[in-house]
């Protein structure tokens, strides 16, 4: 495939049109390296691929933004996810020192009892289903459906899926075929033990309709596995929320399986929890597979929230589209997101885009951002990322105040409205406006000014321009 | 009637090397409400410190006097119960807002400053006759604050805020600047709705005299050195049109191009 000649430009949109040239992009650790202020295209030419740009040979074109530019810092390769290990198998990983790639940025030091099975003292997610017609929830110590679409890839996955086999926690959740849910299926997921780990499957049937809404709560440390498997046309959406107590140590894996022609919305909140990390895996089933993956976080002092994600495009015309966007209030208030997307040589017709924006609100907060995108072949529709870091600065909120704006309004105004994009493709107004209200007390949490305004919060209008965007 | 009263005001800025740095050194300064005043006065003489001064930005420190309006003390205020007392800062620069919408925002402000939302029905009126003597397009109210507005429509974005927000006294900074004719006069017959309704004071900071030919004022006063030099009525502005501000600059300090 080598020798096409058909043009694949992969646009990366500079700060500006996606709007936050007001913000300074300082404060991230930003991977990508984008030479005197991103470029209006890029070519992408790896080895042996091409992405010709206008037909001009693969060598001459300029490697200005090609994968090697994604350099990792020092002494550390690129990212290479064909190659990453993936087994059921503590064993087959070792564990982890912190200094790998895939574990750089955590804090493995709050983490390590996970990296071991428990055996028989672990403890299973407590998992509560409401179940509704064309919905059954099923829970034992193995199931034939478990581990079809999902596999481990770090050792702490490994462990996750030893561990709730050992508790009995692989909790199955069968969306009938073509069924049509008018409302959420709500998966309460509680810890309350020091160690805990579970397994969900969520297996929507062909042509199915559903929304599924992971609610997790508590706390102590758990090891946890999704797998989602979408069948052939279904409309899976999959909330995963995290309101762990402060001191909660969460690590898990969600795998997406996504049938042909389905389409699957996945989205992660994070919110409470001292280390929380999500690693999301898409892959394709077969062709015309439609995934969207968003994510919202609020970190804290003190709190790590990690989001990787990693779109594995092997099926030919399937589409996948990534949305991280996260806030910051803190001294030490950290935030990772690594989005990986990989277009093998055999899916041809991929579009793809990815897209990380975190919002600092105060002084000492952290954000790491770092997209990686590898690409096998030309023939592709579109394929590009963007990240960048902004802060919310004391001239805005001057601005703001200047015009009668309370402090604390003014702030809330602010962080509404960045999350308002994300928050609104859910698609489910109940969902979007618990989550939006869940964030507000965040804000207020960190703020630590326990007074409310007396001034009431304009709330119907950006509700209304919620209502009028198009998702 | 409402009234700002200004005295011996002294106010310091810190500077990076150099610590503290004096800048204004006793202005005394008196607006009521339909007056229309001036400050003209050299770069670098303190007019905008002035301004943001009086609206509370955390950058300069008041070591001195008193800033009243109506007899409340402004300057135990803060930056939001300014305005909600009545004051307006039209800025030089106005800062964008990314995500914030026009409409959302000029709700909200409006919302603050009144104490209660607006009547929808009144409030979509309002908005939109004010938009239209400034001649701004409709699809401008769904822009984010600030963001990709040229220098024009950042100016009549000020001047929608001050008309919807009917403030006792606002303060108006630059706003001459950096506009064409066009959106000069588009600007100011917006300042002079303002000053015709009798009800706001103005303060107009200004280094040219060029906004002064459509907005007359009662009052102008010449800023030199952080204080007031001199003060008069329009025939001042004129004079210092022709000739400048030379003959209010120390001889003895070093001239610059």
């Amino acid at each position: 495939m080598a020798d096409t000649s058909n043009s694949t430009t992969t646009s990366i949109p500079t700060d500006e049109a996606l709007g936050l040239d007001g913000l300074d992009a300082g404060r991230e650790d930003l991977a990508l390296d984008l030479p005197g202020g991103a470029p209006a295209t890029l070519t992408a030419p790896l080895s042996g691929a091409s992405v010709p740009d206008g037909g001009s040979p693969v060598g001459s074109a300029p490697a200005q933004h090609g994968l090697n530019a994604h350099s990792h810092g020092a002494g550390v390769p690129a990212t290479n996810r064909a190659e990453r290990r993936t087994s059921f198998d503590v064993a087959d990983f070792p564990v982890p020192s912190g200094r790998e790639e895939d574990w750089r940025f955590t804090p493995i030091e709050r983490a390590r009892d996970l990296f071991e099975p428990a055996g028989a003292s672990v403890s299973g997610l407590r998992v509560e289903v409401s179940t509704a017609d064309g919905v059954t929830h099923r829970r034992g110590s193995s199931d034939a459906s478990a581990g079809k679409g999902f596999v481990p890839g770090d050792r702490a996955a490994a462990v996750a899926w030893a561990d709730a086999a050992s508790a009995g926690a692989v909790d199955v959740v069968d969306i009938a075929a073509e069924a049509d849910l008018a409302e959420p299926v709500l998966v309460r997921v509680a810890s309350d033990a020091p160690r805990s780990a579970g397994h969900l499957v969520v297996r929507a049937g062909a042509y199915s309709r559903a929304t599924v809404v992971l609610d997790h709560s508590g706390s102590g440390h758990v090891g946890s596995g999704v797998e989602a498997v979408v069948g052939e046309g279904a409309h899976l959406v999959v909330v995963s929320v995290h309101q762990w107590e402060d001191d909660a140590v969460h690590l898990a894996q969600h795998d997406l399986l996504v049938g042909r022609d389905a389409t699957v919305k996945h989205v992660v909140v994070t919110l409470g929890g001292s280390l929380v990390r999500v690693g999301s895996t898409v892959r394709y089933a077969g062709p015309g597979g439609d995934a969207t993956l968003l994510g919202v976080y609020f970190s804290d002092a003190g709190q790590h929230l990690e989001h990787r994600s990693f779109v594995d495009h092997e099926a030919a015309n399937c589409r996948s589209n990534v949305t991280y966007k996260g806030a910051l209030q803190g001294e030490t208030a950290r935030a990772v997101w690594v989005g990986d997307v990989l277009i093998r040589a055999s899916a041809l017709g991929t579009d793809t885009y990815e897209l990380n924006r975190n919002l600092v609100l105060t002084d000492g907060a952290r954000a790491d951002s770092v997209p990686n995108l590898e690409i096998e072949t030309g023939e592709i529709v579109g394929a590009g990322h963007a990240s960048a870091t902004g802060r919310f600065d004391d001239e805005q909120l001057f601005y703001l105040q200047s015009r009668g704006i309370p402090e604390d309004q003014a702030r809330r105004m602010v962080v509404r409205a960045f999350f308002a994009d994300v928050l609104q493709q859910i698609g489910v107004r109940s969902i979007t406006d618990q989550l939006m209200a869940a964030i507000e007390a965040e804000l207020e949490l960190a703020d630590g000014s326990g007074d409310e305004g007396d001034l009431p919060v304009v709330a119907d209008g950006v509700e209304a321009e919620l209502a009028g965007a198009r998702l | 009637m409402a009234t700002l009263e200004i005295r011996d005001l002294h106010v310091s800025v810190e500077t990076p090397d150099a610590g503290p740095k004096q800048i204004l050194r006793g202005v005394d300064l008196t607006v009521r409400a339909g007056e229309t005043h001036a400050i003209m006065g050299p770069n670098g003489s303190g007019k905008s410190t002035l301004a943001y001064s009086i609206a509370g930005h955390p950058r300069y420190t008041v070591t001195g006097g008193t800033v009243t309006l109506d007899g409340e003390d402004v300057l135990a205020m803060s930056v939001d119960e300014r305005a909600r007392a009545g004051l307006f800062l039209a800025m030089q620069y106005p800062v964008e807002v990314p995500g914030v919408t026009v409409s959302n925002f000029l709700r909200t402000a409006k919302t603050a400053v009144s104490g209660e939302a607006p009547s929808l029905r009144h409030w979509t009126k309002d908005v939109k006759a004010a938009m239209d003597a400034l001649r701004m397009d409709p699809a401008f109210a769904e822009r984010n604050v600030n963001e990709g507005f040229s220098g024009g429509e950042k100016k009549r974005h000020e001047i929608l805020q001050m008309e919807l927000l009917k403030p006792k006294v606002a303060v108006l900074d630059e706003t001459d600047s950096g506009l064409d004719v066009d959106a000069l006069r588009i600007v100011s017959e917006g300042v002079n709705r303002v000053r015709e309704t009798g009800e706001t004071g103005l303060l107009l900071i200004t280094h040219y005299t060029r906004i002064l030919r459509y907005v007359k004022p009662d009052f102008v006063h010449v800023f030199v050195a952080g204080r007031v030099a001199e003060e008069g009525g329009p025939e001042l502005a004129d004079d210092l049109e022709e000739n400048g501000y030379d003959r209010f600059l120390d001889s003895s300090a070093p001239v610059t191009a």
